[in-house]
């Protein structure tokens, strides 16, 4: 099945949950309503004509400019050799959906790594904590405004830059 | 017995005019050679690596490289160590770790940097998550560069080391005998 008619097929079950396919995108994408994103998954798994058994992907974008935190759903049936791509547009300030890991057990170490990097949580899940970074680790550090601290635990973030020293250095001595 | 302790001719300036020679006339000098010939050909590391200059470090150990020949093993527990080679990319989050390690190993310890990364973050330096050099967090002796270092160069860090242990002198240093 084309990414149209999938796209069609959903907005004829679920209207305005999912909203502007983008069909010129190199991979083709729509928008899903973040409140109602289990009902449409729900659809997507177990409608026999989508049979979207794997999620596939589960990641995070920043969009500073509009203010937007953009969480990117890939499925993929294999059954049915198609794929289909939907994003859940999240507000910056407070991003929270609803977890996907009663539907796919695979979204548990996705939606950890995207709340590990991108701040966004996931109501419902049985385990969100930090995945990647250490549990005492301040910030998000995929989000664009991310500021390096001055230091981590005493370690320093920054180096100096060995061409200055060196600089420094020939000021010494002469 | 020059011959059996290796580079004490060179070692002349530190040692003072009798080290070296055959006829030796004190015998601290006596204890410190045989003392750091027997520490030079048994430097035992700790089995560690981070990324993929443990690669490297496998083949240094491997049959090509053989690190055993010049008397070094991979120990699995840092208490019965004396080297510690930090191969790989250094996390903040391993960094803490690498410091529990180090302070585990027991007197004299020496730590070899191998890479780039461990040297000073490397490729990745203007990363969030990785240390901008092990030497940050302890002491290095000796710095292996490369990306990842050929297990020829590691071979010339571990005789590096060797070299310094031979021109130490354990017993003045670690229990003030004159």
């Amino acid at each position: 099945m084309k990414q149209q008619e999938i796209f069609e097929r959903l907005h004829a079950k679920h209207g305005g949950a999912v909203t502007d396919f983008q069909a010129g995108a190199k991979d083709p994408w729509c928008k899903v309503d973040p409140a109602r994103l289990v009902e449409v998954c729900r659809t997507l798994r177990d409608d026999p004509e989508l049979d979207m058994k794997f999620l596939e992907n589960l990641t995070g974008v920043d969009y500073p400019k509009t203010n937007e935190i953009a969480v990117v759903y890939h499925f993929t049936s294999y059954g049915k050799r198609h794929d289909f791509c939907m994003k859940a547009m999240l507000d910056r300030e407070d991003p929270s959906v609803e977890t996907l890991s009663g539907l796919w057990q695979c979204a548990r170490y996705n939606e950890r790594e995207c709340y590990d990097l991108l701040g966004v949580i996931f109501e419902g899940h049985p385990d969100l904590r930090r995945v990647l970074l250490p549990d005492d680790w301040e910030g998000y550090p995929l989000r664009k405004d991310f500021t390096e601290k001055d230091d981590y635990h005493g370690i320093p973030t920054v180096r100096p830059n060995p061409i200055d020293l060196f600089a420094i250095k020939a000021k010494g001595k002469a | 017995m020059g011959q059996l302790f290796g580079h004490a001719t060179q070692r002349m300036d530190r040692y003072g005019d009798d080290s070296g020679s055959i006829v030796q006339t004190r015998v601290t000098n006596v204890i410190n050679q045989v003392l750091n010939w027997g520490r030079a050909n048994s430097v035992w590391y700790l089995l560690f690596g981070l990324a993929c200059c443990a690669i490297e470090l496998m083949q240094t150990g491997g049959p090509r490289g053989d690190l055993e020949r010049f008397g070094s093993a991979p120990r699995p527990s840092p208490r019965s160590s004396d080297l510690i080679i930090v191969a790989g990319t250094l996390t903040y989050k391993m960094a803490l770790r690498v410091k529990r390690l180090y302070d585990q190993m027991s007197e004299p310890k020496y730590v070899i940097s191998m890479g780039s990364c461990s040297n000073c973050g490397g490729l990745f330096q203007y990363a969030y998550s990785v240390c901008k050099g092990v030497d940050q967090i302890i002491p290095v002796d000796v710095y292996v560069p490369g990306c990842p270092p050929r297990p020829e160069a590691l071979l010339e860090g571990l005789l590096k080391i060797q070299e310094q242990i031979k021109s130490e002198r354990y017993l003045q240093e670690r229990y003030g005998i004159a």
